[in-house]
């Protein structure tokens, strides 16, 4: 079999796994609308200004940052788990003595938390609109897209790229958290920096969290002019992509270490 | 082509930092050969078959499995060989049918699912999801999924380990199944009983090296054509009786040890000198030495215990 043949039959392994553990299922797809609800509730009515001087709802701020997020933990966080994980059970050795080609079985993991990130956006979507009234213009449906795509392969690649610093399972959850969590707070994800000091702004725009939702943001956003595309992020999130599928090519491990 | 070793292995090296595991092994397996390295842990038996494998690289020396050298990892080869490593995992969440079938769609040539499931004896677990079998059961799965491409050669890393006495029977039977199929087979044991029951032919591993390499039966050569005679002497008022040199007995223990190849002449020596002098000998006994005795000295006594 050819390798997109075999990375597909792997996609449809992984989803018979995925949701044969429905306690891991039920929780992926929880966590990112019970982060939207929470923030809404805290503070979904309080105006925010946008750079233009008009005035949104944050609740339309959040709708577009948890869809962002949606998509940062099905490629970067549950991918990298599950890869460090089917390392620790020694799942990656054995297919690494069988003639599948790597590339096969690491494309089927992929494409598979896409597909996961990818529902989980229209699940956050569809929620916006019912609940917060947060609507998607249909000219930005292709920038929207576009920028979910890019944004899925740039954090699948870092979630790959990730493992090869995460020594054994034990020590996944710490490195991989210690790793995200500070990024989505200073990257426009859990909290507008709209009274953020400037340097802190600096420092989020050097990693792809940000430039992810500030794509997002445009998307959603009402008053912004054109198809929605934010060129320079989705450059941003490219090249950290790219580098980090050098980086997973290089280092990539087999079996975990202690 | 077909008449070539499946394996060849000259002057083999690996460390793992200051840790010499492997220090210049030479081996040979003919096809159709069912071939165990037999050993203490931490030997190099697993190194050296990972080596095979493909899974680790060599230090020093030359190896070639099917004609191929394993480092590469060339595809051509891992289509023919099937390998059941010591610890590992299969995705716990699918069936035992669908483990092995995942697995199939990785070789040109897979062996059939049903003929896999009979040969390791899983049928009525076939739709038995992976993570509820038990380990004797994961473990034939394990050798069952090293089938999946119907492989010319077999690696076997320690496959009974951890299993009751009947669960072994069963194993080796499998493993006769293979054989008689007319595999070739590498297995690494450290049960003595285990590399005798199924190896055409055995080579003791210990501290990374070949010690002893042949049938089970020869297996020590020269040391299994010797005879033990042991006994102890009484201690009189005036010490124990001198034992006349030409009988070349040694102090062992509290007793002493001939140890010949010419059992019935030391005997009648030893008896004929204790009915003139009059001596007791005391707790006499004759034996040979098994195929454990002599895998016990070669390896320092260090050898693994029946768990």
């Amino acid at each position: 079999m050819s390798t997109p043949g075999l990375a597909l039959r792997q996609v449809r392994y992984e989803n018979k796994s995925f949701w044969r553990n429905p306690a891991a299922a039920y929780f992926t797809f929880a966590f990112p609308i019970v982060f939207l609800v929470i923030f809404n509730l805290l503070f979904g009515n309080a105006k925010l200004t946008l750079p233009g001087g008009h005035t949104v709802k944050q609740s339309t701020f959040y709708v577009a940052a948890i869809v962002a997020f949606s998509v940062i933990t099905a490629s970067f966080t549950n991918l990298a788990m599950n890869v460090v994980f089917a390392r620790e059970q020694g799942v990656l050795k054995r297919k690494r003595g069988t003639p599948m080609p790597p590339l096969a079985y690491l494309a089927g993991k992929i494409l598979h938390s896409g597909l996961i990130a990818f529902l989980l956006v229209a699940i956050i979507t569809v929620f916006g609109k019912v609940f917060y009234g947060v609507s998607l213009a249909g000219n930005r449906i292709p920038a929207f897209l576009v920028s979910l795509a890019i944004g899925a392969l740039a954090f699948s690649a870092m979630g790959l790229a990730i493992t090869t610093v995460v020594p054994n399972a034990d020590a996944a959850p710490a490195v991989v958290n210690a790793v995200i969590l500070p990024l989505l707070f200073i990257s426009d994800i859990f909290i507008p920096l709209t009274n953020a000091p400037k340097w802190l702004g600096t420092v989020g725009n050097v990693f792809p969290v940000r430039h992810f939702a500030e794509a997002m943001h445009q998307v959603f956003n009402p008053f912004a002019p054109g198809s929605g595309f934010q060129g320079r992020d989705l450059l941003v999130m490219g090249i950290w992509g790219l580098g980090a599928l050098l980086v997973a090519a290089k280092f990539f491990r087999w079996e975990p270490s202690r | 082509m077909q008449d070539s070793p499946a394996i060849v292995v000259k002057g083999l090296k690996k460390s793992y930092g200051d840790v010499e595991a492997v220090r210049g092994i030479d081996l040979e397996v003919a096809r159709g050969e069912v071939f165990a390295l037999l050993g203490p842990n931490g030997a190099g038996k697993t190194t050296t078959v990972e080596i095979l494998e493909g899974h680790r690289t060599a230090d020093a020396g030359e190896v070639r499995v099917l004609g191929h050298d394993p480092a590469r990892r060339e595809r051509a080869l891992l289509e023919r060989i099937g390998i059941v490593l010591q610890e590992t995992g299969i995705e716990p969440f699918l069936t035992v049918e669908e483990a092995i079938d995942l697995y199939r769609g990785y070789y040109p040539h897979p062996r059939s699912t049903g003929e896999i499931l009979r040969i390791v004896g899983l049928e009525e677990k076939a739709s038995s999801r992976v993570n509820k079998l038990s380990g004797g059961q994961k473990r034939r799965l394990d050798v069952g999924i090293g089938l999946a491409g119907d492989p010319d050669l077999l690696f076997l890393d320690e496959p009974t380990t951890g299993f009751d006495p009947s669960a072994r029977r069963n194993a080796w039977q499998v493993v006769k199944n293979l054989a008689a199929l007319g595999k070739t087979i590498v297995l690494t044991t450290h049960y003595m009983d285990e590399a005798q029951n199924l190896a055409d032919r055995v080579a003791i591993v210990v501290g990374g090296r070949i010690v002893a390499v042949g049938p089970p039966g020869l297996l020590g050569g020269t040391e299994l054509e010797q005879t033990r005679i042991t006994f102890s002497l009484p201690t009189g008022p005036e010490g124990p009786p001198a034992l006349p040199d030409s009988l070349g007995a040694a102090a062992s223990g509290s007793g002493w040890v001939i140890v010949t190849k010419d059992p019935v002449q030391v005997l009648h020596d030893l008896t004929g000198w204790a009915l003139t002098e009059g001596i007791e000998l005391v707790d006499l006994s004759v034996s040979k030495p098994s195929l454990e005795d002599v895998y016990l000295q070669l390896t320092g006594g260090v050898a693994g215990t029946e768990s």
